[in-house]
């Protein structure tokens, strides 16, 4: 058993700065959770608690059925991976692999086979004799993957480990690793893992589930999918989705027997269900919908809006259209077969974009928390 | 960096090797004098200008290792060794440790201390010498070596310390964090992570150490008074004083055997000057 619970773990520098305060949570055995979070979140910070580089001010620790606040990093059964990959440098790869096991009294023909089976995993089998100077960034990268998995951690911890690295390689590693994981747990190995990132396409195709920081307190954890459709405040479901949510000051008025948002001028009418979650709320709102989440060719159940356009971003297979609705400016993300009349216009052109309002989302004006939920 | 590569090109590379070289020659004209000279007479070493001598006579340098005393040059530089070797062996010791400490542990008065310690490098040393000799005369360590090995044990050669520290803060810390996570304590930590990435800083207290102790001639003048314990230095100064018409040329002669050990180590030590000079170690 491999779970990890934080309990009100709290941080407390010596200056009196509180960086954690007081975080629950609980990554269950075998789980692939990632932190992430603007820079100063303390995701980081969390995770150097958790391996026992960084020391706890309040709460308690435990990794697996032990409480671990007081011990070593190397009595808490955990492998971690370095941003700029922490190889040693006057170390072969094979003695880098081999460190770890060396110091803990590994006979030397287990040594030798772990080493190998965690090269051959990592498929870095040539890689073995040379020295950390001499492997690119990527190869760098597995070695320092390799150094954890021959330990057999109870834990694996991952601190923004691909960020050093170019766009391609980081998205072939972020499968690597995926694949990596699944792999260790199909095959009965320990394989918890808590993968700290500030890149939110990394968490999303990542995680299994997804721990949202900001400024030392949790703002959300949940599965992607969730994270993404049902965010708990305005925070989390501006990090989470590129392009980001449009989120913007808003009046929420009586319509009718309904509910509708005034944004910019604008009347947007909200469906039944969603009036209904909102049991008569009125006056200052945010009101939030994603880019995808508006198209430029009518499509059932949404609700025009008459705006002007300002500038589009040709991506390849989509577009990202900039436009304003009244002052308040809007993005959409319309797929490059579906601009409609839209391909021909110019900066300032008025045009009808399509709402689905059934995918807005309402927030408090003032705490940003999520209405609708 | 493409741009500075092509002002580069740009010049005549002979007037820059010409150039270079004059100024090379001038810097170590007085050693190719040195050299030259300890193949010449008296009267021609005061009358010629030039460093090439009129014949190579290799008397000087058999006449100068003998000495005047009863023992060779050889006992002398051995003397020297038995000096610089146990004394550069206890500074990269002593040196190591408390940069570690200054470096990479935080205690109370952390801050004072390397203050204190960065102070004593801008006192005179020749304002300890007294107090120096007092104290090793109470402990009766006069007439050996000692006095010129053991304040080395206690980091005494703050510059090192402070030379080790600078090279410590330099390195970023993941590494010796993921060696904590693999199982290191304190000391395996040292031993295994810091002092081999310590490497060129630590050749660099060597050569410095090494040639330092070598030249050092105040030290041995005070505590030694036995001439059969009297390092190179002080038997070269002893050799000019011993006759009343000193033979300049064994004395030069020997002057240029004297500078032999100091040049072998720089060379030897070279590469890791330039690998340390050039990779900070470590790869961001």
């Amino acid at each position: 058993m491999a779970r990890v619970s934080l309990n009100k773990i709290e941080k407390v520098y010596p200056n009196g700065f509180k960086a954690v305060h007081g975080v629950d949570l609980e990554v269950r055995d075998g789980e692939f959770m990632v932190f992430v979070g603007p820079s100063g979140c303390a995701k980081s910070t969390l995770l150097r608690m958790i391996a026992g580089l960084e020391s706890i001010s309040g709460g308690e620790l435990r990794i697996g059925d032990k409480r671990v606040n007081e011990l070593a990093p190397k009595q808490r059964g955990i492998a971690m991976v370095f941003q700029n990959y922490a190889l040693y440098p006057h170390m072969k790869v094979y003695e880098n692999l081999a460190f770890g096991l060396k110091l803990a009294g590994t006979p030397k023909d287990e040594l030798d086979q772990r080493v190998r089976h965690a090269a051959k995993l990592l498929e870095m089998e040539h890689l073995l004799d040379r020295y950390p100077k001499q492997l690119s960034g990527g190869q760098a990268q597995r070695v320092a993957v390799g150094r954890a998995i021959v330990k057999k951690p109870e834990v694996f911890l991952f601190d923004e480990p691909l960020s050093n690295l170019d766009a391609k390689l980081r998205a072939n590693m972020r499968v690597r690793l995926t694949e990596l994981h699944r792999t260790l747990r199909e095959s009965g190995q320990p394989a918890t893992t808590i993968y700290v990132t500030h890149d939110q396409v990394e968490a999303m195709t990542m995680g299994e589930r997804i721990c949202v920081l900001k400024e030392g307190v949790i703002q959300q954890v949940d599965t992607p999918t969730a994270l993404y459709e049902r965010p708990a405040n305005a925070f989390v479901a501006s990090f989470i989705g590129s392009p980001e949510m449009n989120i913007h000051e808003a009046r929420l008025v009586a319509q009718g027997a309904g509910l509708a948002v005034d944004l910019g001028g604008a009347s947007l009418p909200l469906p039944e269900v969603k009036v209904a979650k909102l049991k008569g709320k009125a006056g200052s709102i945010k009101f939030g919908l994603r880019p995808e989440h508006v198209t430029s060719l009518p499509r059932p159940g949404s609700t025009e809006v008459q705006s002007s356009v300002r500038f589009m971003e040709h991506m390849g297979s989509e577009v990202f259209v900039h436009f304003d609705i009244g002052n308040v400016p809007m993005s959409a993300r319309i797929p490059s077969d579906q601009l409609g009349d839209l391909a021909g216009k110019t900066r300032g052109a008025p045009h009808s974009f399509w709402l689905q309002l059934n995918q807005a989302h309402v927030f408090d004006a003032e705490h940003g928390a999520n209405l609708l939920l | 960096m493409s741009e500075l590569s092509l002002i580069r090109d740009r010049g005549t590379p002979w007037l820059r090797y010409i150039s270079l070289g004059l100024v090379a020659l001038v810097m170590l004209y007085p050693m190719l004098w040195l050299i030259g000279a300890s193949f010449k007479s008296n009267s021609e070493i005061f009358t010629e200008a030039g460093f090439w001598p009129s014949r190579f006579d290799f008397g000087a340098y058999a006449k100068g290792w003998k000495t005047s005393t009863e023992y060779t040059f050889a006992t002398y530089f051995l003397n020297s060794f038995l000096i610089a070797i146990p004394r550069i062996i206890v500074t990269v010791i002593s040196c190591t440790l408390v940069a570690y400490a200054f470096a990479r542990f935080e205690f109370w008065g952390k801050k004072t201390l390397f203050s204190i310690m960065i102070g004593t490098m801008m006192l005179p040393l020749i304002v300890l010498r007294l107090p120096q000799y007092l104290v090793f005369r109470e402990i009766g360590w006069l007439d050996s070596y000692l006095p010129l090995i053991i304040p080395s044990a206690f980091a005494t050669d703050t510059f090192f310390v402070f030379l080790l520290v600078q090279f410590l803060r330099g390195i970023p810390r993941d590494m010796e964090e993921a060696a904590q996570i693999d199982g290191c304590n304190a000391w395996q930590l040292l031993w295994h992570i810091i002092v081999p990435m310590l490497k060129p800083a630590i050749i660099s207290v060597i050569v410095f150490q090494f040639i330092w102790t070598m030249n050092d001639f105040m030290g041995p003048l005070i505590y030694l008074a036995s001439v059969e314990k009297y390092p190179v230095s002080l038997a070269l100064k002893m050799s000019i004083g011993a006759t009343e018409e000193v033979e300049w040329a064994n004395v030069i002669a020997i002057s240029v055997v004297a500078l032999i050990p100091s040049v072998a180590v720089f060379f030897m030590a070279q590469k890791h000057f330039i690998e340390g000079a050039t990779s900070s170690g470590v790869k961001g």
